[in-house]
């Protein structure tokens, strides 16, 4: 055995206990709403069929096929939805819905993407970012829309 | 040999193309809000910082940073329709109103009742939040199981009504937000309520 291959090994055996370690059952961040043509979830390397109603955690990361678009709904009430040919994660979410104090950041890594802000980005301005591979958007409210090329 | 030459300078001339031109990489624009607020983004790119502030201002994204531009209905339609139908129903909320000290809705709200049915039968996946509330009369104790015993109630005829139990969430948040500030131990019709996200 190559010495790569073992330090590889080494880290998917640090990285799986890591997972283990992990609270159980992560926090709801937000729900498919809508869901057309092919769109797939993404969570610790499965790729799960998108369904409506679907909760959803942060580092999901969405994809929609040619003929694909989604809808979801964020704890804090913010609308974001992906037209054809989208990658789109969502990094982090931290939402402390008594106060409305918070943290979201969403990238979309390709595709185009339609956002209405929600109580996160009302209570702080600029405390919901979205990146794109060569861009930073700090939302201060409340509808804006946003393409990446490849 | 020519053969390599030549192909040195096709990927010179390329590599000359990719460094010249603005190459998009992307649109940014901002929309109006539909209540008529005041909105606004900022645009961070290649070290430089734009700010959207008037509906329709857009962005290009280029290898060399933000291109200002004016977009308009027509063209965020073509470039961005198939995201915006997408997008999901708006959450609305709403807020009932209780009978001092019981878990039953004044007569004005039991009418709002209906409007929340309407409201969750337009979704196909609806996901409803009931925070129940009290005023300021009565120890914590009391007040959170008064909040919470409003709370279930509500969900109760939701659930009734034929909407999911797993789609409603229902909490007591005793006297610890009252909507009208008011002294400990002061009665209020208005403090008296449940409120209800519909997302």
């Amino acid at each position: 055995m190559t010495n790569a291959a073992t330090i590889l090994r080494c880290l998917a055996m640090i990285a799986a206990a890591l997972l283990l370690c992990s609270p159980a059952g992560a926090a709801e961040i937000g729900q498919i709403k809508i869901s057309k043509g092919q769109v797939t979830v993404e969570r610790k390397g499965a790729a799960l069929p998108a369904t409506v109603g679907m909760r959803l955690e942060s580092a999901d990361v969405l994809r929609t096929g040619a003929d694909g678009s989604v809808g979801i709904t964020m704890a804090d009430n913010s609308l974001l939805s992906a037209g054809p040919n989208s990658i789109l994660s969502l990094d982090r979410f931290e939402f402390d819905p008594t106060t409305s104090q918070g943290q979201f950041d969403a990238q979309l890594r390709k595709g185009s993407l339609a956002v209405i802000s929600g109580r996160i980005a009302k209570q702080s301005p600029e405390a919901m970012t979205v990146r794109t591979p060569s861009a930073i958007l700090g939302v201060r409210g409340t509808e804006f829309v946003l393409s990446a090329n490849d | 040999m020519i053969r390599h030459l030549v192909r040195a300078l096709l990927l010179a001339a390329v590599a000359a193309m990719v460094a010249s031109c603005a190459i998009q990489s992307g649109t940014v624009v901002l929309l109006p809000d539909k209540d008529g607020k005041d909105t606004a983004l900022t645009v961070t790119q290649r070290g430089t910082k734009v700010t959207l502030a008037e509906p329709y201002a857009g962005t290009k994204l280029t290898n060399e940073g933000p291109k200002a531009y004016r977009s308009s209905q027509e063209e965020v339609q073509a470039e961005f329709g198939d995201a915006l139908a997408a997008r999901p129903v708006g959450p609305v909320q709403f807020t009932l109103y209780f009978v001092e000290g019981k878990d039953e809705l004044t007569d004005e709200s039991k009418q709002v009742v209906n409007t929340v049915f309407v409201e969750i039968a337009k979704r196909p996946v609806p996901d409803v939040l009931v925070i129940g509330h009290t005023d300021a009369v009565g120890t914590d104790q009391l007040n959170d199981k008064l909040s919470r015993d409003r709370a279930d109630f509500i969900r109760a005829g939701l659930i009734q009504s034929g909407i999911a139990p797993e789609n409603i969430v229902a909490i007591g948040r005793g006297k610890r937000e009252l909507f009208v500030p008011t002294a400990d131990g002061v009665a209020h019709p208005r403090n008296r309520r449940v409120e209800i996200v519909v997302r």
